[in-house]
């Protein structure tokens, strides 16, 4: 009875009491209780690591429980000895003191004792890295950059080749600032998760686009740092269909902890058609680069994509978290020529937080500056269209021409 | 050069003309003052890293964030790492040294006297220099204490200052450890043969080498971020034709002698005092003296296993693995020694004994758990999670305090001449023990379960665990103001020490008064 109460109580406190607004007195305390029926509750707890669903994955988990029983052993055997020393010789007993200072036969003995225990493990732990590093003759090759502070996954090679995401954090604001109860995988979802089919070899290809971000999914037993201006590579072979979440390990900034990786293993049916959605999705995509877009329009798609990709930084109001990330209203570069604003957003700042934002599309990209040039106050009537976005791209300059029809269509 | 105790001596006089007041700590060259002003610097960097922690903690009680943003947390993060390690664990076992070693090894002061006001005295501005950063425009850095490009260059001038902190502290660092060197190899008394000399003058000697080999590394690696960010080099941009994964490299050359720099003085204290409260002498001495050596030397093959995600040949991979696996032995022989010293000797339990056994049993905990992450596989998983976090906490908490802890109680009868609140100590010592395992060892669930360190907020599965280590982090850290008030009650006063205050202890500080008189060994003593 009083232990089932406990359990109620302990439950509440992590599921419920957490999205509440609770006292710290009644947290605390709470606390104070699971330290002390710590036993209780242990089917509620992750002790262990989570079982990983793929082949490699299994080994490492096999080769962490050897690793496991074999120090406990030693530490309780060496341990053992000590507190018995410690209670057979302490002073008000042991009238019979030694004074031995040396043995060449035991220091022999307890150095090369433990060098075989490490042989032992040793050789289950080369045989595991060798099967790791193998990633030769991949099903499915897949690009992953790392952008503060989201993924980017190319499809390079296989089913599916062609396939372009980006994936963001989806968790809203509200449930960081406790403002609203926190969702079940709070932190730990995505608006595009990665898609791959079971049972197949997928090669993962890490590369970053600024700071060094590392993928890391512990249930498919992958971690690879993605360092920016190098190709480093992973793999693994789901076994289980599922969604398996992980995050960004390395730290990478300001919400290096709000870049989560959600991998979803699917049939291969499942895929196929996953694969066929995309690339429709992608064929009737709206933004056309080659029209020329009305300012409504262009503000209207602009205020999206400023959600997505700039808002963490520069903030929903514009106003930014100076000095760090400056404010946007009546900024020198938003309000001054339109080549600086493109530049900036093409090749980022040097020596700030300012990153490069090539990785979005055209139509992104003239959709931001005519955004933030018609927005908070800014009123600056010099905006680009997609195509010319494509121009300074491809090395030009924005046309004159373009610019006066973007007033043209301002007024 | 084995003249210049002697000469040194003679020339004094017996008159102490010393300035008094502020001005006496300012220009001593007296290796007690100075040894004296290491420790309360490391005790006041002690407590600034302390509140940086529990800040942490105090962020990441619950999911959400509630108290600082995520740029603070981050530059909190890193700066508590910098503190600690420089400002906090290294000055203290450099306190420690100064005070003792002369006295271990019969010298009447370090070797430069002056040398040795100015290694202290670079301190304090570094130490400045990294908590201003958290005031300049920009605010400190958030990067983590490793400091890996190219996130290093997006950071503000607070970036800087720590580039130039850890500059000054690399300096003071050579040179005290120059100074160690010259003193406990020419001024040891006659008859101290380097294999009489007490182990924690051993375990430091090979320290001193080990910073002296090491620091200019971390100076260089700072000093081409500094020109990275300033002065338009690629060092470690690729697009420049850098490669960010050489900053790894050339840190972790430094970084990982640096982790047995933090331990092996420690080591040496625990040699001390074993013995002492076990009244029997140190089993396997030379054995000790070689597996010190040992580490040291191995220290240097190790470093790429901080690196197995950043991606290398399995070539690589294995050598760094087979490499780390060997420093176990060395290890184990060290425990082995010190089980074997207490093995049928007459042991008591006061607290520098305690802290000892303390360090003995989690510091082998947190080497059992470094051998778990040496193995490559299971690294892949558990880097950069909480697992590795639990993992250092163990050695450079439970074995480089709990260590420093033990050498304070152990000598403190000596400096101050009484003696402490034996009780409180006893406090100190059970409330340190039990608040430091709710905070770190719930830490390894968090890690196997894939929390990544490093982050301000987290998912729901992770909350509990968080919220224990939460409190047991505040306890610790309440905890260690009672260490302060016992060192403030003792050094006001208490029962009297007598010259020898533990019977089992061996060595030349003992022959000397509590307190130790301003100068001591004006005529070397010889020992037999």
């Amino acid at each position: 009875m009083a232990l089932r109460a406990v359990k109620q109580f302990l439950k509440m406190d992590v599921r419920t009491v957490m999205n509440h607004k609770a006292t710290w007195w009644a947290r605390a305390s709470a606390a104070t209780a699971a330290l002390v029926f710590a036993g209780v509750a242990h089917a509620e707890r992750q002790l262990n690591m989570k079982l990983p669903v793929t082949q490699a994955g299994q080994t490492m988990y096999d080769l962490h429980t050897l690793m496991l029983v074999i120090c406990a052993v030693i530490f309780v055997g060496v341990f053992g000895v000590m507190f018995y020393s410690l209670y057979a010789h302490r002073k008000s007993v042991n009238k019979n003191v030694a004074t031995f200072h040396e043995s060449h036969l035991v220091e022999v003995v307890w150095t090369v004792i433990p060098f075989v225990i490490l042989l032992v493990m040793a050789f289950p732990a080369t045989k595991a890295i060798i099967a790791m590093r193998d990633t030769s003759n991949p099903d499915l090759t897949i690009k992953v950059t790392g952008y503060q502070w989201k993924w980017g996954y190319d499809y390079l090679k296989g089913e599916g080749e062609g396939v372009r995401l980006v994936s963001n954090l989806s968790t809203p604001q509200d449930q960081i600032f406790d403002r609203t109860a926190k969702g079940e995988n709070y932190l730990l979802e995505v608006d595009n998760p990665l898609v791959v089919p079971v049972g197949k070899k997928v090669r993962i290809l890490t590369t970053a686009d600024d700071v060094i971000h590392a993928w890391y999914v512990p249930e498919l037993a992958v971690q690879q740092d993605a360092t920016p201006g190098f190709i480093r590579d992973t793999w693994f072979k789901a076994e289980k269909v599922g969604t398996y979440r992980g995050q960004c390990a390395k730290l990478c900034g300001k919400d290096h902890a709000y870049m989560p990786i959600v991998v979803n293993v699917v049939s291969e049916a499942d895929y196929a058609k996953w694969v066929g959605e995309q690339k429709k999705k992608m064929a009737a995509a709206g933004d056309n680069p080659d029209k020329t877009w009305t300012v409504p329009e262009l503000v209207a798609r602009g205020e999206k994509a400023f959600a997505a990709n700039c808002a963490a930084c520069h903030q929903a109001n514009g106003r930014g978290l100076p000095p760090a990330f400056p404010s946007l209203v009546g900024s020198k570069v938003v309000t001054g020529p339109v080549a600086g604003h493109v530049d900036i957003l093409l090749n980022g700042r040097a020596g700030t937080a300012m990153a490069s934002f090539k990785q979005l599309s055209d139509v992104e990209l003239a959709a931001l500056v005519a955004y933030t040039r018609q927005s908070w106050g800014n009123k600056v009537d010099e905006i680009v269209q997609p195509a010319d976005i494509k121009a300074i791209r491809e090395g030009g300059k924005p046309g004159k021409q373009a610019a006066a029809k973007a007033n043209g269509a301002a007024s | 050069m084995s003249s210049i105790p002697h000469d040194h001596a003679h020339g004094h006089d017996h008159d102490h003309h010393h300035p008094t007041g502020l001005m006496r700590w300012i220009t001593t060259t007296n290796h007690k003052d100075i040894g004296s002003m290491y420790l309360w610097f490391s005790f006041i960097m002690f407590l600034a890293g302390g509140v940086m922690a529990l800040t942490i903690r105090a962020e990441l009680f619950q999911p959400g964030l509630q108290v600082v943003n995520p740029e603070l947390f981050n530059a909190l993060t890193t700066l508590h790492g910098l503190v600690m390690v420089f400002g906090a664990i290294m000055p203290a076992f450099v306190g420690f040294a100064n005070w003792m070693i002369p006295l271990m090894i019969g010298a009447s002061d370090m070797a430069f006297a002056r040398m040795n006001n100015w290694s202290f005295w670079l301190l304090p501005p570094a130490g400045l220099l990294l908590i201003g950063s958290f005031f300049v425009p920009g605010g400190a850095p958030g990067v983590g204490w490793t400091l890996y490009p190219p996130l290093t260059i997006q950071m503000g001038m607070g970036m800087d200052m720590a580039i130039f902190a850890i500059h000054i502290l690399g300096m003071s660092s050579i040179m005290g450890s120059i100074n160690i060197i010259t003193t406990i190899l020419n001024m040891r008394a006659p008859g101290m043969t380097l294999m009489k000399m007490p182990l924690f003058c051993w375990t430091w000697l090979i320290t001193a080498y080990l910073l002296i080999a090491v620091m200019p590394v971390l100076a260089g690696a700072v000093t081409m971020l500094l020109t990275d960010r300033h002065f338009g080099t690629s060092f470690f941009n690729a697009a420049g034709g850098g490669d960010p994964v050489l900053f790894q490299h050339i840190f972790w050359f430094f970084g990982h002698p640096e982790v047995y720099i933090v331990i092996l003085p420690g080591f040496g204290v625990v040699s001390q005092v074993i013995p002492a409260f076990s009244r029997k002498p140190l089993f396997g001495y030379a054995s000790m003296v070689y597996a010190t050596a040992a580490i040291a030397i191995l220290s240097f093959v190790v470093w790429a296993h901080h690196m197995f995600t950043a991606g290398m040949p399995v070539a690589g991979l294995l050598f760094f693995m087979y490499a780390t696996m060997l420093i176990a032995v060395p290890t184990g022989v060290k425990v082995f020694n010190w089980l074997a010293t207490m093995w049928r000797g007459a042991i008591t339990f006061e607290a520098p004994m305690l802290f000892s056994l303390g360090f003995i049993f989690l510091f082998t905990f947190g080497g059992f758990s470094g051998l778990v992450l040496s193995i490559v596989a299971i690294d892949i998983v558990l880097h950069d999670t909480y697992y590795v976090v639990a993992h250092f906490h163990y050695t450079m908490v439970a074995g480089a305090l709990f260590s420093a802890y033990a050498a304070l109680y152990y000598w403190l009868p000596k400096w101050t001449g009484h003696m402490y609140d034996e009780t409180l100590a006893k406090w100190h010592f059970w409330l340190s023990l039990i608040f430091f395992n709710i905070t770190f060892f719930v830490q390894h669930f968090l890690g196997l379960a894939g929390m990544p360190r490093r982050i301000p907020d987290y998912a729901l599965q992770f909350a509990e665990f968080n919220l224990i280590s939460t409190i047991g982090a505040f306890g610790f850290g309440i905890t260690q103001l009672l260490a302060l008030y016992i060192v403030l009650k003792c050094i006001k006063g208490g029962e009297k020490a007598p010259a020898k205050p533990w019977d089992g202890a061996e060595g030349l500080e003992w022959t000397v008064p509590s307190p130790a008189p301003y100068h001591t060994f004006e005529e070397p003593p010889v020992v037999r």
